[in-house]
């Protein structure tokens, strides 16, 4: 443990000394208030909630999230540092799983940086609390869905650029999954099991789900099995490396 | 005790290492040599643990690099080609985090980053961030963090390359201080290095070893060693074989260009020089240039990686 803690606060103190942090979380406050006041009729809504805040998180952290996470392993093989992390005497997932976290802990620390938004709604209206505190908590979990794919993308190629496109697709994927649209295409040719396996696969009909208040063991299980298997793929696709 | 045991290394088709086996005893300074892709940093990293054999195995002081990594990395520390380290970091703060990945903590970590720091002259660029220096310091932060655990085993890829003169003579420095009663690996494809610091040297080439002898040893194959480098300005080409040529059929002549000349061999009587002299004088040849060679590296070098040995 003492290893996976000295990576995680190494990683995590990287993203402030490079003007990586300051970057992300500008454009994150900005795209997400530009959405929710624009976009999304804050309000014309004439509602006190923060739905059309949330509404737009799966499509922003589809290209925000892959810019944390394409940094993770293709940084280190592009350097070379990747062979001082890897010929130290630590187990391959500790360096997974620290570098995953701080990238995680650190959208945490994006999204919390919304917080005037919640009160700009406390403040205007009566707005539902638990909503609002379960709907942090799925973007937050949905992130760290994204961020499991991207570590696993960015595992597999020293280009950043490259991890970048193919986790946005990646993620995209899983977001089209519940996609109505998608759903609707499908409908009419494939059997009913492909479809609900196809939904049930969804990032979007999980984290829909934890936006109307109600954090269900099933959603919150979903996203951390998607967090668990892609870093295990991480894992895998380092190993995978070593012995190519 | 480092051994190889028939270690192969593929990638895809190719066969960058091939059934290489050798084994190491402590307090040797093994010099890698080889051209550009011969399997020197391939070999390198299967020997950390950063690559794994396609077969064939390498065991450090008895710990498999496969089954038993972790083991073996404890004992090994290890300068990567181009010393890669997280340049965002200050030299201080990057050793610290090193030295707690090689389980080092409080008061203890923070003695022995001093140290290292001080052994390696970097007091004063201690709290500068990594990508901020020089070349040379930055070499000396990547073999700061290789001797941190004071390890048994110390692998260094190339680490005067790219380094000036004064630079490169520091680094041998410290090299041949911190090899004592361990095993230390360098690979390089600068000759002079080996001559400097190496007591053994392993030449390997397409993946192979081809020669593997002491220094002094690889130096007296040098086809010119003991040989004797000559420039006879006033004398004719004819004149110079054939009075040379008279000192014994074992002495070879090699026309290098106008008027330079090598000659080796032994002569019939006497020794090499002497005869040469005796010959000039008697001949009445102005010499220019006189040089007793005592086997260039860089000639081994090219006859045992280009076939010619």
């Amino acid at each position: 443990m003492a290893n996976l803690s000295a990576i995680f606060k190494r990683e995590l103190v990287s993203y402030f000394i490079t003007p990586i942090a300051y970057v992300f979380i500008l454009v994150f406050l900005v795209l997400s208030s530009a959405f929710t006041f624009y976009l999304g009729q804050f309000f014309e809504r004439g509602q006190a909630d923060l739905t059309p805040f949330f509404n737009f998180h799966p499509w922003l952290y589809l290209f925000l999230v892959p810019a944390v996470s394409m940094r993770l392993w293709s940084e280190e093989r592009k350097s070379g540092s990747i062979e001082l992390l890897l010929t130290l005497p630590i187990a391959l997932w500790e360096a997974v799983v620290a570098k995953f976290l701080a990238g995680w802990v650190f959208t945490g620390l994006a999204l919390a940086g919304t917080f005037p938004l919640w009160l700009t709604v406390a403040y205007l209206g009566e707005p539902d609390h638990g909503v609002i505190v379960s709907s942090y908590l799925g973007s937050w979990l949905m992130a760290g869905a994204f961020l499991a794919i991207g570590s696993c993308m960015s595992a597999l190629t020293k280009s950043q650029i490259i991890a970048f496109i193919v986790t946005g697709s990646v993620c995209l994927l899983f977001v089209l999954a519940g996609f109505p649209l998608v759903l609707d295409f499908f409908d009419a040719w494939v059997p009913q099991w492909v479809m609900d396996t196809l939904s049930g696969l969804s990032v979007l009909n999980h984290f829909v789900a934890i936006t109307r208040g109600v954090v269900s063991l099933k959603d919150g299980l979903y996203f951390l099995s998607m967090v668990a298997l892609w870093l295990y793929l991480t894992v895998l696709a380092l190993e995978a490396k070593r012995g190519s | 005790m480092i051994e190889l045991k028939q270690l192969t290394k593929r990638f895809g088709d190719i066969e960058v290492v091939r059934d290489l086996s050798f084994s190491i005893a402590p307090g040797t300074v093994l010099g890698f040599l080889g051209p550009n892709g011969a399997g020197k940093s391939t070999t390198m990293k299967m020997i950390t643990g950063f690559l794994e054999p396609t077969s064939g195995s390498v065991e450090v002081y008895g710990h498999d690099v496969v089954t038993n990594r972790r083991a073996a990395q404890t004992l090994v520390g290890y300068l990567p080609e181009g010393a890669p380290c997280y340049e965002d970091m200050s030299v201080k703060r990057f050793l610290s985090f090193m030295a707690e990945m090689r389980g080092f903590s409080g008061v203890d970590r923070d003695r022995r980053v001093a140290e290292v720091i001080g052994q390696l002259s970097m007091n004063n660029v201690a709290h500068q961030r990594i990508e901020t220096l020089s070349k040379g310091f930055k070499r000396r932060v990547g073999l700061a963090q290789a001797i941190l655990h004071d390890p048994q085993v110390l692998i260094l890829d190339e680490p005067t390359d790219g380094l000036d003169p004064n630079q490169k003579r520091q680094v041998r420095e410290m090299i041949k201080n911190l090899a004592e009663d361990k095993i230390v690996i360098i690979s390089t494809h600068i000759l002079e290095e080996v001559s400097a610091v190496c007591g053994r040297a392993i030449i390997i080439n397409q993946g192979q070893a081809v020669l593997d002898a002491s220094t002094e040893a690889l130096m007296a194959r040098a086809a010119a060693y003991g040989g004797l480098s000559l420039g006879l300005a006033q004398a004719s080409q004819e004149a110079v074989m054939a009075r040379l040529g008279s000192l014994g059929p074992n002495v070879q002549i090699h026309v290098l260009g106008e008027h330079r000349y090598i000659v080796s061999g032994q002569p019939s009587e006497g020794s090499l020089a002497t005869r040469v002299i005796e010959c000039a004088q008697t001949a009445g040849w102005a010499i220019e240039h006189f040089e007793q060679l005592t086997g260039a590296l860089d000639a081994v070098f090219a006859d045992v990686t280009e076939g010619r040995v």
